[in-house]
């Protein structure tokens, strides 16, 4: 009876163990994922040179723009005003206090606006200005909607480098 | 080498310990001091209080970005990413609101936020919506000082709301 209970306890304690083991291995690719750096897929026309229309697997890090190191030229990850559930890949025109000028509606008509960027704002703007819904549509975006930057691409294989 | 083996372990033991607390704290909730008097009636009632409200901060509402209107959210500062404010939350996305400068429409992915003490409240009456990404959780309960130990309803103000 002792030795059978014995043997029971054994087991419970190193199941509990790798369950301890498996829930730390979770635990450590969610901080990875989240502070240092991650691969993202992205897609679509609006940053049409740089990465193609059918997708492309990127590595993003997540470190400088806690820091505050994105600058304007840097490929982001930004948090869709409109729609908090999607994420989208732009480039930083102008940080705060900038002054930008755009063109309204490139396809059309030549006009263009001046704006200046408010604090704590940033500017970000497609590389495929024809088709790319940015700052010209919803204005400057607070710097908090940043969730990180790209820095190299992964897939396919034969563009692999930094953008 | 007895020594530095239990340093080892210990180190270890740390570092798993971090890993599952940072994982908790960003996924699932955690707790957080309330600085300043902008939501005075609700926390920190009294300036001359000692300490400050501690408050439980539930992120479940982060995988819908579903919200409520009355519900009272932790979002950073759009005009600083640094800071964090703590304001209810009076119109969502599509709702008209009546301001200083007349009625805006809250535009969509957007929501208007209030203090509770509209005396000395920083809050979109000075930098208008904020985009619901910024928000980093719903404030649900005080946790302490324990005499002040209490849910957090949700609570409508009735002035200011246009229809």
């Amino acid at each position: 009876m002792r030795l059978w209970f014995g043997k029971w306890t054994a087991i419970a304690k190193e199941s509990v163990d790798r369950a301890a083991i498996f829930a730390k291995f979770l635990c450590l690719l969610h901080v990875t994922n989240t502070y240092i750096f991650s691969p993202t897929l992205v897609y679509g026309p609006s940053m049409l040179p740089t990465l193609n229309l059918t997708g492309d697997v990127v590595l993003s890090e997540f470190i400088s723009h806690r820091l505050g190191k994105v600058g304007p030229g840097d490929v982001v990850l930004i948090q869709s005003p409109e729609n908090p559930r999607k994420t989208i890949t732009k480039r930083i025109v102008a940080m705060e206090g900038e002054v930008v000028s755009f063109l309204v509606d490139p396809s059309r008509s030549e006009k263009s606006r001046t704006v200046v960027v408010p604090k704590g704002h940033v500017w970000i703007q497609g590389d495929n200005i024809y088709a790319s819904k940015d700052s010209r549509n919803f204005g400057p975006v607070p710097y908090g909607l940043i969730q990180g930057k790209v820095c190299c691409r992964v897939w396919p294989i034969d563009c692999f480098g930094t953008l | 080498m007895g020594t530095q083996n239990m340093i080892l372990n210990v180190f270890k033991k740390y570092i798993g310990i971090g890993l599952v607390g940072i994982t908790v704290t960003d996924r699932y909730g955690g707790v957080c001091p309330i600085r300043g008097s902008s939501m005075s009636p609700t926390f920190n009632p009294s300036l001359g209080s000692f300490t400050d409200d501690y408050v439980f901060l539930e992120k479940f509402c982060l995988d819908k970005y579903r919200f409520a209107h009355g519900d009272v959210v932790i979002f950073s500062d759009p005009t600083n990413y640094k800071e964090r404010c703590v304001k209810r939350i009076v119109a969502m996305e599509g709702d008209y609101i009546s301001n200083v400068s007349g009625v805006v429409k809250v535009p969509e992915g957007h929501c208007w936020v209030e203090g509770d003490n509209s005396a000395s409240s920083f809050d979109s009456r000075s930098f208008g919506p904020i985009p619901l990404g910024l928000i980093h959780g719903r404030v649900t309960h005080i946790v302490w000082p324990p005499q002040r130990i209490k849910k957090i309803d949700r609570k409508v103000p009735q002035e200011g709301l246009a229809f």
